[in-house]
């Protein structure tokens, strides 16, 4: 059954339930099926879409100023085993109003602000009035997406800071108040955490984030390929390769460009390669957040040595730049074939002799088991991905579930925990790099001949691309519609993280401030790519 | 505080000689960091990063210092948890505007005399980002910076070298 076969049904029961929705082929945005609703019926689409049992993925706008219509386009793009659906609706410009997807969906509500603040959409019902992207940097009553915002925008010679955002408070005896941040105590991105506590205990954690909000939509805007590309490579350094590929998934699907095999396999590597790194360096980092040195630096002696052959394969230490629209930048010397499967061979066991040693210390146990625990069905209503899903039995993995080439030719496990604590999240990373293992190896060993890039060809004006690609963090979405000369009119990544960041909210509950660094490490949201 | 002293002074120093292990560059540099920050730093260089809103890049790179290759501890650099510690201050950019008064800040709770580095090719001049409504580009749009980094990101050696020539710089003032 094809995706599209799934989604029959819902569409007439949408139509069974009175609304006005009109399926259209778009073969850019494919495997996604795009379907037109009426303003009116977006809030009734959200609570159906809810009781057909999909999952909200993404949510994003645009200011269709140059096609005459005067119109603010926003779509919702929901997902149930596999089969993705986009919708899209239009609301006037002067009075951008429509209903929200928050009361349904509560992974909807930072989203739709985001929407609100950047595009001046106002989500009629939603439960949280608050800013949430926008700080000082631009007036209440200005919206930078809007197109006749320049993007220079209007500042003023210095930008205050953002004092006057209302955190929910706590109230009672010996309830005290810890903010933390933007500015951290570690080497990490900027945010603020507002943390109510009683004693040691957390009782209410509440994020502030939008600190590193630099733009990126906006400044994607008028660039050629090749420019959104790059740009794409820096929403989150963490994830360079996941978000570039999907962006040029998201173009070439635009362009209709057939990309050669073996850049596609080059790209699996790269972000197999990625993932590992990542994995095992953020699990050294939760070693070092309950102060187990050995560990940490065992693991982060792991991931240099990892990168360096990274670095002399690709030519970059996280392979920035190694994807680019229609293929990858290089090829891969055939060398690095055979040393690629023995080094993932010899990572693989030293992994295994420092898990054995770590999973025979009571302290180290006694510091993940039972600390952080993500709730399955707290993980199911926010619509979480990647390995903070799993960890909490959200059984999803694009590779497997919506599968792209080169996965669909690919057999590999998806690791899946039900009991969301640290431990289980670390627990899924470990068989995940293990995963990887297999599939670098597949890889290497089914790695087509050919070609490593397709010639760029500008997509018609209006063309319109969709990524989707299992980055390490989980799901990245990305959005790409073309304008004129192959200039991009619209680009929106979607990072994992927007699904994961409202989790360490709910996990900290109870737990004790001390434990908040592994707690946090353990989701390890990115901050710039959810600020954009 | 003698009787610290003297404790401080009969055990010595214990730590055990630097392993050849990798390229001699790094040695080298290190060696010479060394040398500079026990000269002018009383044989500590105490840093306090701030991403000023980079996209995470330059921060796992100027973590990477600290693994056991690279091992910056060994010459004296250790990065600190508050401003008010340090002798320096690593910037990562671009200066996003909602970051803008947190580095004005985090700068004036430096004290003097400071070295501000800025790393990385948007810490440097903006990098991908540049100017914008929500970017003031380079560190040194914002504060006074004595030195930067290049590099997206600076790989641990470039940062290690930038650091070097930063405290290399402030000794030829002198």
């Amino acid at each position: 059954m094809t995706p599209r076969d799934q989604l029959a049904p819902f569409l007439r029961r949408l139509a069974d339930a009175g609304l006005h929705v009109e399926a259209q082929a778009s073969p850019g945005l494919a495997p996604a099926q795009l379907i037109l609703v009426q303003a009116g019926d977006w809030g009734r689409l959200g609570v159906e879409a809810k009781a057909w049992g999909c999952r909200w993925v993404a949510g994003w706008g645009e200011d269709m100023g140059d096609d005459g219509s005067a119109s603010v386009r926003v779509h919702a793009c929901f997902e149930k085993a596999g089969a993705y659906l986009l919708a899209r609706t239009a609301v006037s410009r002067a009075a951008p109003v429509l209903p929200s997807h928050a009361a349904a969906y509560p992974g909807a509500d930072r989203p739709e602000r985001h929407i609100r603040d950047m595009l001046g959409v106002a989500f009629s019902d939603h439960p949280d009035a608050r800013r949430w992207t926008r700080h000082q940097a631009w007036k209440e009553t200005e919206f930078p997406l809007r197109r006749d915002f320049p993007v220079a925008g209007r500042p003023q010679a210095q930008t205050p800071a953002d004092h006057q955002y209302h955190f929910l408070l706590a109230q009672g005896s010996g309830v005290y108040e810890i903010p933390v941040g933007p500015v951290h105590a570690g080497i990490i991105e900027p945010g603020h955490f507002r943390f109510q506590a009683v004693g040691e205990t957390v009782l209410k954690l509440e994020e502030r984030l939008g600190y590193t909000h630099k733009g990126i939509e906006k400044i994607a805007e008028g660039r050629d390929a090749e420019s959104l590309a790059r740009l794409a490579g820096r929403v989150s350094g963490d994830s360079t390769v996941a978000h570039t590929w999907a962006a040029c998934m998201a173009m070439e699907k635009a362009a209709g460009l057939e990309v050669p095999p073996r850049a596609l396999w080059l790209r699996a590597l790269m972000c197999e390669r990625e993932r590992v790194a990542n994995h095992v360096g953020d699990i050294g980092a939760m070693l070092n957040d309950i102060a187990f040195a050995f560990g940490s630096y065992q693991f982060a002696r792991l991931r240099e040595e990892w990168q360096r052959v990274s670095r002399e394969a690709f030519a970059h230490r996280f392979m920035m730049d190694g994807i680019v629209p229609g293929g990858v930048a290089a090829d891969l010397d055939a060398r690095f074939v055979a040393t690629m499967h023995d080094e993932a061979e010899a990572l693989r066991k030293q992994i295994g002799r420092l898990m054995a040693i770590i999973n025979d210390l009571p302290s180290v146990a006694d510091r993940v088991r039972g600390t952080g625990v993500l709730k399955p069905e707290y993980a199911k209503a926010l619509g979480c991905v990647g390995y903070v899903g799993r960890a909490s039995g959200m059984d999803f993995d694009v590779r497997r579930d919506a599968p792209y080439p080169p996965y669909d030719q690919l057999k590999f496990k998806v690791p899946l925990h039900h009991f969301g604590d640290v431990n289980a999240r670390a627990r899924t990373r470990l068989e995940e790099a293990a995963a990887s293992f297999d599939l670098i190896e597949a890889l290497l060993a089914g790695l087509p001949a050919g070609p490593i890039r397709a010639g760029w060809t500008h997509p018609a004006a209006g063309a319109e691309g969709l990524g989707l690609i299992e980055g390490w963090r989980g799901e990245i979405l990305s959005f790409v519609r073309f304008g004129a000369d192959g200039r991009v009119a619209r680009f929106f990544p979607r990072d994992p993280s927007w699904t994961t960041w409202p989790t360490l909210e709910l996990l900290i509950h109870d737990n004790i401030v001390p434990d908040f660094p592994v707690c946090n490490k353990s989701v390890n949201g990115s901050y710039s790519g959810h600020d954009l | 505080m003698l009787r610290i002293l003297g404790k401080i002074q009969r055990i010595g120093i214990v730590t055990e000689p630097l392993p050849n292990l990798d390229e001699p560059a790094l040695t080298e540099i290190g060696e010479q960091l060394k040398a500079h920050i026990g000269e002018l730093f009383g044989g500590s260089l105490a840093i306090r990063e701030v991403d000023a809103g980079s996209c995470n890049g330059c921060e796992l790179e100027i973590n990477a210092l600290g693994n056991p290759y690279y091992s910056i501890e060994r010459f004296g650099v250790h990065f600190v948890a508050s401003p008010r510690h340090a002798d320096m201050l690593l910037v990562t950019g671009p200066v996003s505007r909602h970051m803008e008064a947190a580095l004005r800040r985090t700068y004036d709770a430096t004290p003097e005399p400071r070295l501000v580095i800025a790393a990385g090719e948007c810490g440097a001049n903006g990098g991908e980002f540049g100017t914008s409504y929500a970017s003031c580009g380079a560190v040194s749009n914002v504060i006074p910076v004595d030195g930067v980094i290049r590099g997206c990101p600076p790989t641990p050696l470039a940062l290690m070298r930038g650091i070097l020539e930063a405290i290399g710089r402030r000794s030829s003032i002198r």
